[in-house]
């Protein structure tokens, strides 16, 4: 543990630190620009000069310098000064003048910085030197003669993201970053590269011109296009959702998202339910709400009433449709839409134990039916990690871009009953086993998987490596809300009234009785329903959701919802008044503490404790593995499907379409 | 970037190079460059096989030769890896020619000692024997590059027409080599005045005494100004 003095101030750094991370523990603010705490030191920015004592009589990068015993540093010294505002001087010499027109503009490291740190006035009358655009792809703008080629992209694209298509060609004063033949850059977090791009080179194409980030309203609250509950920021103007960024959370998502949960947001606009539709003769009629409600009332469902959650909705929503369902006399409850019915009486067998952040830690993986990349991609970035540290993965199912190097076993599911010697040696060794199972394993491997936690020993001390992965953002809380019935959704089947919550994914035509889509997209749900109500997507509630590792977290509402739309929650409670059965809450903070008390785990955000216990479905697995369930990672939802950006990277990102000529 | 050279990727380029492959001579030279590196560091090998890839399209091309985008395409996963690692190589060295050449890449040093030493009047003897910068002669000899400083510059100044350097040239002795090239013969590379390496020209200057024999030139330091 190496004591220095940063400007006089004494700090003790653990052994490895930098000394710019000295200087941080002291308090100091260090200006940089290719440094990034996430990503490797590249020390090529200069910006974070720093005088070090002992060393030579020069300014020193902080960034790579390791702080050792004795030192003295100075930050705030003439040296230092000097040398600040001529790096400075010498990036703004090739950097354009173009702030009035540059989408960074207000939330700019390089504007803050020269503010800061530069002088104030330029001494350059030269030309600049200009660089052509390059493609990216569908998600990333660039504007290439702003670089300042700090390489933070080119380092996110190799280190996190595990896509070496970004690179720095040509050298010296002709240095220019590009995608590979300006190809657009396959990785579903490609968007994570604008955020870091401490200029303006690399920016929003989707949300280029929209907006300066001082207009914007900033609400907190939590991603639903996963399971792994991203923690975001909507960046909201008016009615509407401008962009989508993330939150940092060390325990969940670091401080990355994926371009999914960053833009699909403009389809939140788009293909809005805004009142309220009766089916007659075969079309959809807009109604009054008071009408749709007696539509409802005039079901005869002699108490055969269900609830089909869909990927989407918070606790709240289905708490509240489960009120309702249980006043009318039913008790029929899903969400796992397309047919799932594996067991859910331990809640921890359904569960990602290891948590997210816990997985980089783990020394052996063994992937079961799972395109971990697609299904929960800042899960896939953990496991990189992981394998940095020298873990070794295995994976059963078909094989597919993972983004690093596993050992696929075969597709066959009956692997679980025996697994190859490799694995078994592998996770003889291993002090953190861990097996991800995905939905593509659940259905016929469940058991077999919850075998090899005696198997290869994943329990242990403080470490429990059994893990489900999910993909909807409803699940878990689903799943403690009692949204699962002993054999899927086909026990639904058969219900008189059905109320379906966002859930578009289900296939409608095996309901035979009255549908009620409650939700926020024309999409497959409003397609089949007798009856259609408003209600409001993610940005427009507040809600509580649960991710696939058990966290509890709560968003706040960002915008209001367009039209008639209302609170999800308030839908039921308006119902249950003409169906006779008014529900006990009048208010969310209502609905929640009676939902506390059913389920106390929601109470408190954090993770929910499942106590392990082994359910009863031992066996043996068969079958093969025949695909994943997401076929098309950029349309896994309505708000996806509505969202021109996201259709426009499947497009071109899955379907191989060529945009690359049209776009300039 | 107006002189940064334009990739050449179009569907010709491809249908030409796409099935490149190594001669048996090369693949026996690249087994052995890439047999060289540890295993997991074959990338280390990126710079020797683009110059013996590139020596291969000029062979087969009778140019100096040069990088299409398939043959890069090719030595990266020869080594298994990313192809931008192996293109970034590709761009940043100028010895690597990203566009076809000439049967000779005549390389003129334009760096401020090549300068000095008269470069000007070596680029002149270039031009009036039609080399134009940037361009190939129409006849495909000549490819005229100016480049920065190739570190011979006690030798300035000087050019590189492909693995020989030429050097102390002036305008005559230009000429004379672009003329012998192009007649088919093969000129003397280095110092064109007959210097044997950067010795001065024109015989010592300093430590004269040192000539002929061993000279202790202690006694005559001037120690006033020491330190
Ligand atoms: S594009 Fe942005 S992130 Fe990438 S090197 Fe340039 S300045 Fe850095
Ligand atoms: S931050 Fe240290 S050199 Fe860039
Ligand atoms: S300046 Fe011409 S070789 Fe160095």
């Amino acid at each position: 543990m190496p004591k220095l003095k940063v400007d006089g101030i004494e700090v003790e750094v653990p052994q490895g630190a930098t000394v710019l991370q000295a200087c941080e523990a002291a308090g100091k603010e260090i200006p940089r620009f290719c440094y990034h705490e996430r990503l490797s030191i590249a020390g090529n920015c200069r910006m974070c000069l720093v005088e070090v004592k002992p060393g030579p009589p020069k300014p020193q990068a902080s960034c790579a310098l390791p702080a050792a015993d004795n030192q003295e540093v100075f930050t705030t010294t003439p040296m230092v000064k000097n040398a600040r505002e001529g790096i400075m001087e010498f990036l703004l010499i090739n950097h354009p003048l173009d702030c009035p027109i540059c989408d960074q503009g207000g939330e700019c490291d390089l504007q803050d910085q020269s503010v800061a740190y530069g002088r104030g006035h330029s001494r350059y009358a030269e030309n600049k030197r200009a660089v052509t655009e390059k493609y990216m792809g569908p998600i990333v703008k660039t504007i290439m003669t702003r670089c300042i080629q700090c390489t933070r992209c080119v380092r996110f694209a190799e280190e996190v993201a595990g896509v070496e298509e970004i690179g720095a060609i040509y050298r010296g004063e002709n240095m220019q970053i590009t995608s590979y033949l300006e190809e657009a850059v396959t990785s579903e977090l490609s968007g994570n590269v604008v955020d870091l791009c401490p200029v303006g080179a690399l920016t929003s194409k989707p949300y280029a011109y929209e907006a300066r980030p001082w207009e914007l309203k900033k609400t907190l609250t939590i991603d639903v296009m996963d399971a792994v509950g991203t923690n975001i920021r909507l960046d909201s103007r008016g009615r509407q959702v401008l962009r989508c960024v993330p939150r940092i959370n060390e325990d969940v998502n670091e401080e990355w998202a994926h371009d999914k949960t960053r833009h699909a947001v403009d389809g939140l606009v788009r293909r809005r339910l805004d009142r309220p539709y009766v089916r007659q003769g075969g079309k959809l009629v807009p109604v009054s709400w008071d009408e749709a409600f007696r539509a409802i009332a005039a079901v005869d469902h002699g108490c055969s009433v269900a609830a089909v959650a869909g990927d989407l909705v918070d606790c709240e929503t289905m708490y509240a449709a489960k009120a309702l369902v249980r006043a009318l006399g039913g008790d029929r409850f899903e969400g796992r839409q397309t047919g799932m019915d594996y067991d859910t009486s331990s809640l921890a067998a359904v569960n990602f134990n290891t948590t997210i952040a816990g997985t980089e830690r783990a020394d052996a993986i063994l992937l079961v039916g799972t395109n971990l990349r697609w299904e929960a991609p800042l899960v896939n970035t953990r496991v990189r990690k992981a394998i940095k540290k020298g873990a070794k993965v295995f994976a059963i199912g078909p094989e597919t871009e993972l983004t690093y190097k596993a050992e696929w076993l075969g597709d066959d599911l009956s692997l679980l009953n025996d697994l190859p010697q490799a694995v078994r040696d592998a996770f003889g060794g291993a002090e953190r086993p861990m097996v991800i199972v995905g939905g593509a394993a659940l259905k016929g491997g469940h058991g077999a998987a919850l075998g090899l936690v005696a198997a290869l020993g994943l329990i242990k001390d403080g470490w429990n490596g059994f893990n489900v992965v999910h993909m909807a953002a409803a699940r878990m809380g689903g799943l403690m809300l009692g949204y699962a019935a002993k054999g899927g959704i086909a026990d639904l089947h058969d219900a008189k009234l059905t109320f379906f919550l966002g859930a578009d994914e289900v296939d409608y035509t095996r309901f035979t009785g009255f549908k009620v889509y409650v939700g926020h997209h024309g999409d497959a749900g409003a397609h089949h329903a007798d009856v259609v109500l408003p209600g409001v997507s993610y940005a427009e509630k507040s809600g509580t959701y649960v991710n696939l590792e058990g966290r509890v977290q709560r968003g706040e509402r960002a915008v209001f919802a367009p039209g008639d739309a209302r609170e999800d929650w308030s839908i039921f409670r308006a119902m249950s008044d003409v169906l006779g059965c008014t529900l006990p809450f009048d208010s969310l903070a209502g609905l929640r503490e009676e939902m506390f008390a059913a389920v106390p785990a929601l109470r408190h955000q954090g993770l929910a404790q499942y106590d392990w216990t082994m359910p009863a479905v031992g066996g043996s697995a068969s079958g093969t593995i025949a695909g994943y369930p997401i076929k098309d990672f950029y349309l896994t939802n309505a708000i996806c499907r509505a969202s021109p950006t996201m259709q426009r990277c499947s497009a071109e990102l899955v379907h191989g379409q060529d945009f690359a000529e049209a776009a300039e | 970037m107006a002189d940064a050279p334009n990739i050449h990727d179009e569907a010709e380029v491809r249908a030409r190079w796409g099935a490149f492959a190594w001669t048996d001579d090369n693949q026996r030279k690249a087994n052995e460059v890439i047999g060289r590196y540890p295993a997991g560091r074959q990338q280390s090998a990126s710079i020797p096989l683009l110059d013996l890839a590139q020596r291969q399209v000029g062979a087969e091309t009778s140019t100096q030769g040069w990088l299409p985008v398939p043959v890069i395409e090719f030595v990266a996963r020869q080594i298994g890896v990313p192809y931008i690692r192996v293109y970034e190589v590709a761009t940043f060295y100028t010895m690597f020619n990203l566009a076809p050449v000439g049967r000779y890449h005549v390389q003129v040093c334009g760096t401020t000692p090549c300068v000095l030493g008269g470069s000007d009047d070596v680029f002149a003897a270039c031009k009036n024997h039609g080399l134009v910068k940037g361009r190939t002669t129409p006849d495909g000899l000549f490819t005229l590059t100016e480049v920065e400083c190739m570190g011979n510059c006690s030798n300035a100044p000087m050019m590189q027409i492909n693995d020989d350097n030429f050097e102390d040239l002036d305008y005559d002795s230009t000429t004379r080599i672009l003329e012998a090239l192009a007649r088919g013969d093969t000129p003397t590379p280095g110092s064109q005045t007959g210097r044997r390496s950067s010795e001065p020209a024109g015989g010592p200057t300093t430590l004269t005494a040192m000539v002929q024999d061993n000279h202790d030139y202690r006694g005559e330091w001037n120690t006033a100004h020491a330190g």
